[in-house]
């Protein structure tokens, strides 16, 4: 091997032993926590008279269930209440510091890590949450893991890892008008597939990539996790090391010097070789919108409807199939004829300044469709949502008809009162599109912030290319 | 962990690919605080005609007669067939404790998400793979017998059909001894105490920024 790429530096600066079998205990630098998959973590602690390994790795905050309105009269749902008590205790119990429900700087997980400087570059990062893929946009092995694993790392700081093969996937070209980082990972994961990436950790790489701005490479490498692959990430620039500098979080002044240094060795050598590499044209991506209940259904907002009679491969049909009949589309419909219910801007994708600048951008001066029941936008966090109404974005919202919440998942997937009735219709900038995750019946079509901002006020899917 | 063996068990088919982890446990169910009580809500949204919330007596509600799981014939199925790219989406470790909770202990599909796999394994549950083909043919007998029983060995490391075609399958070599014994991975962990401790100091010195 002539070098190495950014994961094989990332996979080996953590390796504390390697097993005769190849697999490899993994130290963990950053853990992240929330209230969904910790407490039988805890419980499993508890039970085995265990403690922490290293209370200062880990940072927890409320984001799964907590409400987007009337905060202040608590969480009205008692089940939802335990569960975010329970985190509030256990963090408590064994002294992690928590972002609780009424701090703010409280938010989704996956935004507030890089927003206070928890997630650096080099880190390796975990959270029990599959979209914790997101923290690898500053150049750190950052994935999503499941309770058992939990408990692991908050017991000794470790994880027992087998390495996975090397993918790169070069966006390369000027990236359009109109277009976002969100078009382009719906284009990777429609190229790639749902399964494309098992195995292996992603890094998304090339001209466009290197264009995007720090909250565009989260929305790129959160869905990584779409394509299969538990890990995305991105080599450490300019713009990386600029976003972190003075973050509390952050390295202070007398080690920022150290850090940084360090950290511009974060990329792909130049004779690094890779088990997989892709690469697409940022010129040729248009906005993308999403058909069916997997994210590698989707389509360019010119297109229409695909045909499964036209799919060779019988187990894909079959899908398809399935995926149109929940969704109630014909084939061969105009994207741009389909109408929608609700709109969601918000979600560890896309609820960041940028996102809902752009979204705000877009409806200014104009009001919801008369046909659109509701449409929500939910910062990221606490921080984000006050830097937004500093700059007007929610009396912009507001005056177009779109309510202005509270931070949190929200409507993502719905374990809070967000949710979509049976049969209604989406345009939504989180993550995933399966059957009932907004809620049971629930149809989701998966868009950029400015695209579900514009067919909020259209009533149906538009091409915000041509805006005005 | 529940330690895994054999187990020779009626078979499910699950015929559909890139079954995610929102069907396998709906997430109106992950409030729960426990790591018990899920198999009720397996698949719930296929399962049943109207919409489960938490707190319901499952018991009482409307099955859907379509839905496979509810069919006579796979009454009591404890091995579950499925297609490509099972457990994709959420890294919700609920999905294997329902499987589980409901009476699998054993899926055998084409491939597995990533995270669906580990979480599996680290409950006992054995996630086993076979070719494309292979699982075809295990579809069609499923299909084509009713009380079509597979027995599975995993010290063996074979799938034994009802003619006695034995199909082998492969693990990983750890794994699969977890498995057998049963064994904790954090107790595994924990005897590398030193190795942990060891790599600590080492880092503080290079990347000190990384322990404050």
């Amino acid at each position: 091997m002539n070098g190495k790429t950014l994961y094989d530096k990332l996979w080996e600066a953590h390796v504390v032993r390697t097993n005769p079998d190849g697999t490899a205990l993994v130290y963990i630098d950053r853990h992240l926590v929330h209230e969904v998959t910790s407490p039988q973590a805890f419980e499993g602690l508890r039970l085995a008279g265990r403690g922490l390994w290293r209370v200062d790795a880990n940072l927890a905050t409320a984001d799964h269930n907590v409400p987007t309105t009337g905060r202040r009269q608590g969480i009205a749902d008692p089940v939802s209440r335990l569960q975010v008590e329970t985190l509030d205790q256990n963090c408590q119990d064994f002294g992690i510091t928590e972002f609780g429900m009424n701090d703010p700087r409280q938010g989704i997980v996956h935004v507030i890590g890089p927003e206070q400087g928890a997630t650096l570059p080099g880190m390796t990062v975990v959270c029990g949450d599959s979209h914790t893929s997101t923290h690898g946009a500053f150049g750190a092995l950052a994935f999503g893991i499941g309770t058992s694993e939990v408990e692991h790392v908050l017991a000794t700081q470790c994880l027992l890892l087998k390495k996975s093969k090397n993918m790169r996937v070069r966006v390369e070209g000027a990236i359009p008008f109109g277009v976002t980082a969100k078009d382009i990972v719906l284009v990777i994961v429609g190229r790639i597939g749902t399964a494309g990436g098992t195995g292996y950790a992603i890094e998304f790489a090339g001209s466009a990539i290197r264009s995007l701005s720090m909250e565009g490479r989260m929305t790129v490498c959160n869905m990584a996790i779409e394509a299969g692959a538990r890990a995305g990430m991105i080599a450490v620039d300019d713009k990386t090391i600029d976003y972190l500098r003075g973050r509390p979080y952050a390295p202070p002044p007398q080690l920022w010097e150290q850090a940084q240094v360090a950290w511009r060795s974060l990329y792909s050598d130049a004779g690094a070789t890779f088990d997989h590499e892709i690469e697409i044209d940022a010129g040729a991506i248009v906005p993308q919108v999403t058909w069916g209940t997997s994210p590698e259904m989707v389509v360019g907002i010119d297109g229409r409807v695909p045909d499964p009679a036209r799919e060779q491969d019988a187990t894909r049909r079959a899908s398809m199939r399935g995926a149109l009949e929940y969704m109630n589309l014909v084939p061969g419909t105009a994207i741009q004829d389909i109408a929608i219910d609700k709109v969601f801007i918000g979600s560890c994708t896309n609820s960041r300044i940028e996102d809902l600048r752009v979204a705000a951008a877009v409806v200014r001066g104009k009001r919801l469709a008369h046909n659109v029941k509701l449409a929500m936008v939910v910062p990221g966090s606490g921080l984000i949502k006050t830097q937004a109404e500093s700059e007007g974005l929610d009396k912009i919202f507001a005056a177009a008809g779109f309510e202005w919440r509270e931070p949190g998942c929200s409507m993502c997937l719905a374990m809070n009162a967000d949710r979509l009735e049976p049969g209604e219709r989406c345009a939504s900038t989180s993550n995933r599109n399966f059957e009932g995750r907004q809620g049971a019946g629930g149809r989701t079509h998966l868009v950029s912030p400015a695209m579900a901002a514009a067919a909020g006020i259209a009533g149906h899917f538009v091409d915000v290319r041509s805006w005005r | 962990m529940q330690k895994f063996t054999t187990l020779t068990g009626i078979a499910a088919p699950m015929d559909r690919a890139n079954v995610d982890t929102d069907a396998i446990i709906p997430k109106q169910y992950l409030k729960s605080i426990k790591r018990s009580g899920f198999g009720p809500n397996l698949f719930d949204s296929w399962r049943y005609l109207d919409e489960g919330e938490p707190g319901m007596d499952h018991s009482r509600r409307r099955l859907n007669p379509d839905f496979v799981l509810n069919q006579p014939r796979y009454a009591g199925a404890s091995i579950l067939l499925a297609r490509a790219n099972f457990g994709c989406g959420s890294s919700r470790e609920h999905a294997p404790w329902a499987l589980m909770d409901y009476g699998f202990r054993v899926i055998i599909a084409p491939s597995y998400a990533d995270i669906f796999y580990q979480n599996s394994l680290k409950n006992g549950l054995l996630p086993v793979v076979l070719e494309e083909a292979t699982v075809q043919q295990l579809f069609e007998g499923v299909y084509a017998q009713e009380g079509y029983r597979l027995s599975v060995d995993l010290d063996r490391q074979t799938v034994t059909t009802p003619s006695g075609q034995v199909i082998h399958f492969d693990i990983d070599p750890f794994r699969k001894h977890c498995l057998v014994n049963g064994l904790d991975d954090i107790g595994l962990t924990l005897e590398h105490v030193d190795d942990i401790r060891a790599y600590e100091a080492r880092r503080r010195k290079e990347a000190p920024w990384l322990f404050r």
